[in-house]
């Protein structure tokens, strides 16, 4: 199979790498450049676990193709954390007892962040509805809901 | 997976890579990318359009006008298409609406396919570059279809006459046990002149409900003269059956949810 050049960034870091045609990028970022951060679950689009943010949007990268990224801006859970020190919904998450097995956490951390960044101060609802498309078989869901409004009230207590 | 991923500036070049054995259209990649993720080998090759205005959202004079690559998302945010938001946001959750398209709606197998069951009641076109044919012909023919669509159009609905239900187990997110869309002309005093009434799940595409629109023509949106109407949305079908619900509870649970959507 021919390989493929694909350039985009991650995390704010310009990646190149060259790949298999059709390889979805999921594999890209967990095989060929070491974040392991977006999670395999279903491969299917149904849990969310593998949830990237490709130029503000929310996407399944288990159902994106590698190629089709190209001059992208990508971020994972792994470029969160700042100079050591977590992102809020990051400590959100670890405060609020919000992950147990851990496997969804970093998918439901960007679809978080993609809610909070559009919406600072979001309703129960609003969480409800960002979070649907992530799939977590551990918690049952309320301490997740309670990070993500917990994450949003520190932030405007810092905005404010 | 071993796919060849071919982008075409053109849909006609697309067209014609289309051609070639185990070549599959590319939109959002949440039907054809799920396929190759699950192992299906029919899949050799991945055909994608790059033009932009295969993601264009056209409303003028009351026509409009979806390009093939519009998201589900896009069409919730549209603030001149509030009328179909329901209709977007029945499709997946949030990442998934970011991804799905009209084009590739129009291809879902039941359960999925919401938005397109909203396109049939609307009775819309679906464009390719052979021309435009209505969506009834387009659903009937679509498993042997080998042409890029390009567009679907119809006409903006008012808001009062065009009505969207999605029925699922799980909220807000939840695949289909059916789903409703219906358009009804009516009179100042609320009866019927014109229904057209979409099913999803009641077949392996979206279907018409034809004996129920013929039956509530002349109709008030009455319990009792909504009746028959009801009665007769059964016929016709033939339901899926897949873990979400059986054939059985499908057309058993399909006239108190139509009800509902016509009495709201």
């Amino acid at each position: 199979m021919a390989k493929v050049p694909v350039q985009f960034t991650l995390n704010g870091s310009e990646k190149a790498e060259f790949i298999e045609s059709g390889t979805t990028l999921l594999h890209a970022l967990r095989d060929k450049i070491g974040d392991t951060s977006p999670k395999g679950g279903c491969h299917q689009g149904t849990c969310g676990a593998c949830s990237v943010i490709i130029d503000g949007e929310l996407r399944l990268s288990c159902l994106t193709l590698a190629e089709t990224c190209s001059g992208a801006d990508i971020k994972t859970t792994a470029g969160l954390a700042e100079g050591g020190v977590l992102h809020p919904l990051q400590r959100a998450f670890l405060d609020a007892f919000a992950t147990q097995c851990g496997f969804c956490t970093p998918g439901m951390i960007m679809a978080a962040k993609v809610l909070l960044d559009r919406t600072p101060n979001p309703s129960r609802e609003d969480v409800v509805e960002a979070l649907s498309g992530n799939i977590c078989r551990c918690t049952g869901y309320e301490p997740i809901i309670q990070a993500v409004l917990t994450a949003a009230r520190a932030n405007s207590q810092n905005a404010a | 997976m071993s796919l060849a991923l071919q982008t075409f500036s053109s849909v006609k070049d697309a067209n014609a890579a289309l051609q070639a054995a185990g070549a599959r259209y590319i939109g959002g990649g949440t039907l054809v990318v799920r396929a190759a993720n699950e192992g299906d080998v029919s899949v050799s090759s991945l055909v994608r359009v790059t033009d932009p205005g295969l993601s264009r959202i056209a409303v003028s004079g009351g026509k409009v006008r979806l390009g093939a690559s519009v998201t589900m998302a896009a069409i919730a945010r549209h603030p001149e298409l509030a009328t179909l938001a329901p209709a977007a946001r029945a499709v997946g959750g949030p990442a998934i609406r970011n991804m799905a398209t009209v084009g590739g709606n129009l291809f879902a197998p039941t359960p999925y396919g919401d938005f397109a069951v909203a396109l049939l009641a609307l009775d819309a076109t679906v464009v390719t570059e052979d021309g435009e044919i209505p969506i009834e012909t387009f659903l009937a023919g679509r498993d042997t279809s080998r042409a890029v669509v390009t567009a679907a159009g119809f006409s903006m609905p008012k808001a009062e006459s065009f009505r969207f239900l999605k029925v699922s187990r799980v909220k807000p997110k939840g695949v289909s046990v059916l789903s409703i869309a219906a358009l009804l002309q009516r009179t100042a005093d609320g009866t019927v002149t014109a229904a057209r009434i979409a099913l999803g799940c009641m077949a392996d595409r979206p279907i018409r409900a034809k004996s129920a629109e013929k039956a509530l023509l002349g109709c008030k949106l009455t319990p009792q003269e909504i009746a028959p109407a009801l009665a007769a949305a059964s016929q016709g079908i033939a339901p899926i059956t897949d873990p979400i619900a059986s054939a059985w509870y499908r057309a058993e649970v399909l006239p108190v949810h139509l009800g509902r959507l016509l009495l709201d």
